[in-house]
């Protein structure tokens, strides 16, 4: 069996829902002969043709208003935001129509639509090239948000966002689309939406993360592990609606908890995660809860932003302080 | 050496108008439809029972027992004529207020008054299940249209996607994405602006520069016309034009339909904050209503018991529509969430109970 990278999961998933139902279309800018900018769609056009992979004008409003007529007609379509940084041109079709079309009709025209973008900073990419901005979507109802963190997730989380029948909004870690390759059985097996994915067993401290922090954080709790601290460390996978129950039972267990994501503190979603286990969790807990985030500052062009992200250093020591107090 | 100017392209936009504001045919080349005299009376028939709805609506309204309402005064004969001239299975993306075009393709008035009355019913409405729902967000449902018009031509279906979009919606990213891409892919998409020459308090002149607004479609390499929309003849003749050439797959066009509107821009507005009453007095000598009459009645199709004895057939069938509109019971508290998603998450679940324990009485 091949072992791919994480962008190469998302070529094998459009291809294999394409592949199996006819509904399933491709939009977006050079998404066709092109394969996209990252080579998400590579050969998808030589295999189901122009019709079904198709290159819009160079308009971000277009590919989402297109996207809600396809879908209210029937179609399920996958459209791609070349970047997470040019997707706010698409906010209003997305959040006054996909988000809530299936409650405003009653269930009458529904919105089963995906918005693939590459997501994230690290790159050493041009400015809006390198957005972490999930929580302007977290707030949405009727939104699902989906950001995997290897190319297996990617894969399974894909294939269920597409056939989800309401809208998601698919974030990839663009830093780690080529980070490792692992072996992804191309068996059209998808994996569940709205769980968080327990990656390593722990019983000292939680680490809950998303996208591709889930890198510096496991490597974090190798090094607390030498340290003599347990680290468990949890993939919130999807963010919206979140799986609050696996992080709760983890925090039950380990008393501890830190939180880690490269977008900005303020009403970032660790905060969410943060309130409700002061809603939920307080007595369970040990320690205050921390957060290792970017700052409340426009992520930097890149020759400062590796000091703008979250890190294993950052990570290491926020669990620390949780060990500190007890 | 001689420098000669080159021209890279030029442009021309038609007016298309058959009855003047009088009644009194300008053309002699009736299309087919205007020879059938009986489908002429039902439709002017329809338009009468939208405006008899209209006013029923506003006094609704001002009584307590609606919403803010978005009034169709005026505009009767473009939306009579997009209504009649879509076939059942094209898909219509309209704004706010196209009520004669949705009535006719099944919509209820007591579906609209649940819409306007507060109920998200309205919006699962009788009318094709492909329609789109009335759309708030400005310009926005141009874009479903085309994408709409895409998935057809995806599937290679005989069908084409209609939206409607205001004067000043017309400035919209969305609506000139639209033409755009309806231009760049062919696509089966008729985008109708209604000129009524009033976005709430902003003229038709503040919107653009362009002369018309129906040449807005040139720039996107569409077929563009101009009509006058309070003459249902040209705008059913221009209609029916537009669906032809869409649906044998010659691409999208652009009907700007010239019309007024006579009317608040709802009932949270007052007009005569910003326009002069002289230019609505002068405005209501070109409606819709009285021109097509005046035509029936010089082919002697219509006369003034016919008209008395439609309105009152027309009173009573929205007395019935009001009725079951009042009649209908809230929702319960909990459908705010049964249709957020297609199996409510178990995140939602909690505030669900939490809603319906706070519905009862404590």
């Amino acid at each position: 069996m091949a072992q791919i990278t994480l962008i190469e999961a998302v070529t094998q998933a459009l291809a294999w829902e394409m592949q199996h139902d006819p509904s399933v279309v491709v939009l977006g800018e050079d998404v066709g002969v092109n394969g996209g900018v990252f080579r998400a769609t590579q050969g998808l056009i030589e295999k189901f043709g122009a019709d079904r992979v198709i290159d819009t004008p160079l308009d971000e409003t277009t590919i989402a208003g297109i996207t809600v007529g396809l879908a209210a007609q029937g179609m399920k379509p996958v459209a791609e935001a070349q970047f997470e940084g040019f997707i706010y041109a698409m906010l209003e079709q997305i959040i006054c129509h996909a988000a809530r079309m299936r409650n405003r009709t009653r269930g009458r025209i529904t919105m089963p639509a995906v918005w693939r973008a590459p997501w994230g900073g690290g790159i050493r990419a041009p400015e809006h090239h390198s957005e972490a901005n999930e929580a302007l979507f977290t707030n949405v109802p009727g939104l699902r948000v989906v950001l995997p963190s290897s190319p297996a997730r990617a894969y399974g989380l894909l294939l269920a966002s597409i056939r989800d029948p309401d809208p998601v909004i698919f974030f990839e870690p663009k830093r780690i689309y080529r980070q490792y390759k692992e072996e992804v059985p191309d068996d059209g097996e998808a994996l569940p939406l709205d769980v968080c994915f327990v990656l390593r067993d722990g019983s000292d401290v939680t680490l809950v993360t998303w996208g591709a922090q889930v890198k510096e954080t496991l490597e974090a709790a190798d090094v607390l592990a030498e340290q003599g601290i347990s680290a468990e460390v949890i993939d919130v996978a999807t963010l919206k609606p979140l799986d609050f129950d696996t992080i709760h039972e983890s925090v039950r267990k380990t008393g501890r908890c830190v939180i880690v994501h490269e977008a900005p503190r303020t009403a970032g979603f660790g905060a969410e995660i943060a309130a409700r286990l002061a809603e939920h969790a307080l007595y369970d807990l040990a320690a205050p809860v921390q957060r290792v985030t970017g700052y409340d500052t426009h992520i930097p062009l890149f020759r400062l932003e590796m000091k703008y992200l979250p890190s294993v250093e950052k990570i290491v020591a926020a669990a620390k302080r949780t060990m500190e107090v007890s | 050496m001689e420098n000669s100017v080159s021209i890279a392209a030029t442009f021309e936009i038609e007016y298309l108008q058959y009855l003047d504001a009088t009644g009194k045919l300008v053309r002699d080349d009736l299309p087919a439809f205007a020879r059938d005299t009986r489908q002429l009376v039902k439709l002017y028939q329809e338009m009468v029972m939208a405006r008899v709805f209209d006013a029923k609506a506003i006094a609704l309204q001002r009584t307590g027992k609606l919403g803010t309402y978005a009034p169709c005064l005026g505009h009767e004969a473009t939306y009579m004529a997009i209504g009649s001239a879509m076939q059942e299975d094209d898909s219509f993306a309209c704004s706010y207020r196209e009520y004669g075009a949705q009535f006719h393709r099944g919509v209820k008035p007591r579906e609209l008054l649940m819409y306007w009355g507060g109920d998200e019913r309205g919006n699962d409405f009788s009318g094709p299940a492909h329609d789109f729902a009335w759309c708030v967000p400005i310009g926005t449902q141009c874009l479903h249209a085309a994408g709409s018009a895409l998935a057809f031509k995806i599937r290679k279906e005989p069908r084409v996607a209609v939206c409607t979009i205001g004067d000043g919606g017309s400035s919209k990213a969305d609506f000139n994405s639209a033409l755009n891409v309806a231009g760049a892919m062919t696509l089966p998409l008729v985008a109708v602006i209604v000129n009524n020459q009033w976005a709430i308090s902003v003229p038709r002149s503040s919107q653009t520069g362009a002369k018309t607004l129906a040449q807005k479609g040139i720039a996107a390499g569409l077929e563009c016309i101009q009509v006058d929309g309070n003459d249902l003849l040209a705008m059913r003749a221009a209609m029916d034009h537009a669906l032809k050439r869409a649906r044998n797959g010659h691409g999208a066009m652009v009907i700007e339909a010239v019309t007024y509107r006579l009317s608040d821009h709802t009932t949270a507005d007052d007009a005569r904050r910003y326009r002069p009453e002289a230019e609505v007095k002068e405005a209501w000598d070109r409606e819709p209503l009285r021109r097509l009459k005046a035509y029936l009645v010089s082919l002697n199709a219509w006369n003034e018991e016919d008209e008395v004895e439609l309105k009152e057939r027309c009173a009573k069938y929205v007395d019935a529509e009001v009725n079951a509109y009042l009649e209908t019971r809230s929702q319960p508290v909990e459908a705010m969430f049964d249709y957020t998603y297609a199996e409510l998450p178990d995140d939602l679940k909690t505030q669900r109970s939490e809603a319906l324990f706070w519905d009862k009485p404590h």
